[in-house]
């Protein structure tokens, strides 16, 4: 299991160079022009990320998730699921680098082969920002009623955070 | 919509530290957030580019194509409402393997091209048809298998192992994905009735 995780992807690096080559693709340039567009989508995203950073380190900062969602600590221990870990579950379907900004956070405090730091990175991995996406596909080409959509996004979130919550267990 | 979520956060933050005259904590938070920020940046920009360096061989030698021709057979049998041939097909199919080769905003731009695709072939032009929702489904619960960002800020973090998440990521993301499958066909079913 460890092994194949390791393996996973310098063998999809090597294969795809590897066939690049052999289509006498020009490997190299082509990986400049790709770095080149990732570039850009980070200084796109830089943005995004201070202003969630912002928000989120005020929010917790604060105390308010230990405080206030504390009172749930009981059932969530119960259940072995960390207090820390709530927020980024709830914000996950809205926002990627909210998420994002919190599992930073969270390796800070934790690091990230904790328990915590396990479960945070399977959850940020599991699934995409569904509102944001239904947003930005169904505007793009103007429908106005998007119909069961959330409701059956939200689910499928629900069903892939549960089960990033079950596996983590079962696995570290 | 992130607006009210960004609003709220600070409000809460704000307000409860003023509330519980933790205010001395919220102003060094707020003036040293810059760094962490950049902290955060730095820690993934490089993983990005390489990974959308190293995707854009499997662009232009025609894999990323061919992976999605593999997937198609399947595809046309989620999406039973769209002609055979119908190039929305092609569009999911490059959005998917996009998708999973963690490359969320380079999936963006096929799965604008495959909406419009289906726009096409839909009867009321502002109303979602069933195989847009099916899409978006298979969208946003997107299997994952290189989680670019995730494994940057593990390794920047000093994870001892940080590609050990791949595996119980893959399996959490797959039963999200047949879960909304499952629940959109239902509905669809239901409806056809």
């Amino acid at each position: 299991m460890n092994m194949f995780s390791k393996i996973v992807i310098p063998i999809f690096i090597v294969f795809v160079i590897f066939y690049g080559f052999k289509k006498k693709v020009n490997i190299y340039d082509a990986f400049l022009e790709g770095a080149k567009e990732g570039l850009m989508i980070s200084f796109n995203i830089f943005p995004s990320i201070i202003a969630m950073v912002f928000a989120i380190n005020i929010f917790l900062d604060s105390n308010f998730v230990n405080a206030v969602l504390g009172v749930f600590n009981p059932i969530l221990s119960l259940i072995n699921i960390p207090l820390e870990i709530m927020p980024m579950a709830l914000l996950r379907p809205i926002s990627g680098t909210a998420t994002l900004a919190i599992m930073n956070d969270i390796f800070i405090k934790y690091g990230p082969d904790s328990y915590v730091g396990r479960l945070a990175s399977v959850l940020q991995g599991c699934t995409d920002t569904t509102i944001y996406v239904l947003a930005l596909y169904f505007s793009s080409i103007g429908v106005k009623k998007i119909r069961y959509s959330l409701g059956v996004g939200l689910f499928a979130d629900l069903v892939g955070i549960t089960v990033a919550f079950i596996i983590t267990m079962l696995f570290f | 919509m992130v607006s009210y979520i960004w609003l709220f956060l600070i409000i809460i933050g704000i307000g409860y530290s003023f509330l519980t005259g933790n205010l001395d904590i919220i102003n060094d938070s707020i003036l040293t957030n810059g760094n962490d920020a950049l902290d955060l940046m730095l820690s993934i920009l490089p993983i990005i580019v390489l990974w959308t360096g190293i995707m854009k061989i499997a662009e232009t030698s025609g894999l990323l194509r061919k992976f999605a021709k593999l997937v198609e057979p399947i595809l046309s049998r989620l999406f039973p409402s769209v002609p055979k041939d119908n190039p929305a097909l092609g569009f999911i199919a490059s959005n998917i393997a996009a998708n999973m080769m963690g490359l969320g905003s380079a999936a963006t731009p096929f799965g604008l091209k495959a909406m419009s695709e289906l726009q096409k072939i839909n009867d009321k032009k502002d109303t979602a048809s069933v195989a847009m929702i099916t899409f978006l489904v298979l969208n946003t619960a997107g299997v994952t298998i290189v989680p670019t960002t995730v494994l940057a800020l593990r390794i920047a973090h000093g994870s001892v192992n940080p590609s050990e998440i791949i595996l119980p990521g893959v399996i959490a993301t797959f039963c999200s994905s047949i879960g909304g499958l499952l629940l959109d066909y239902f509905i669809r079913r239901r409806s056809n009735k």
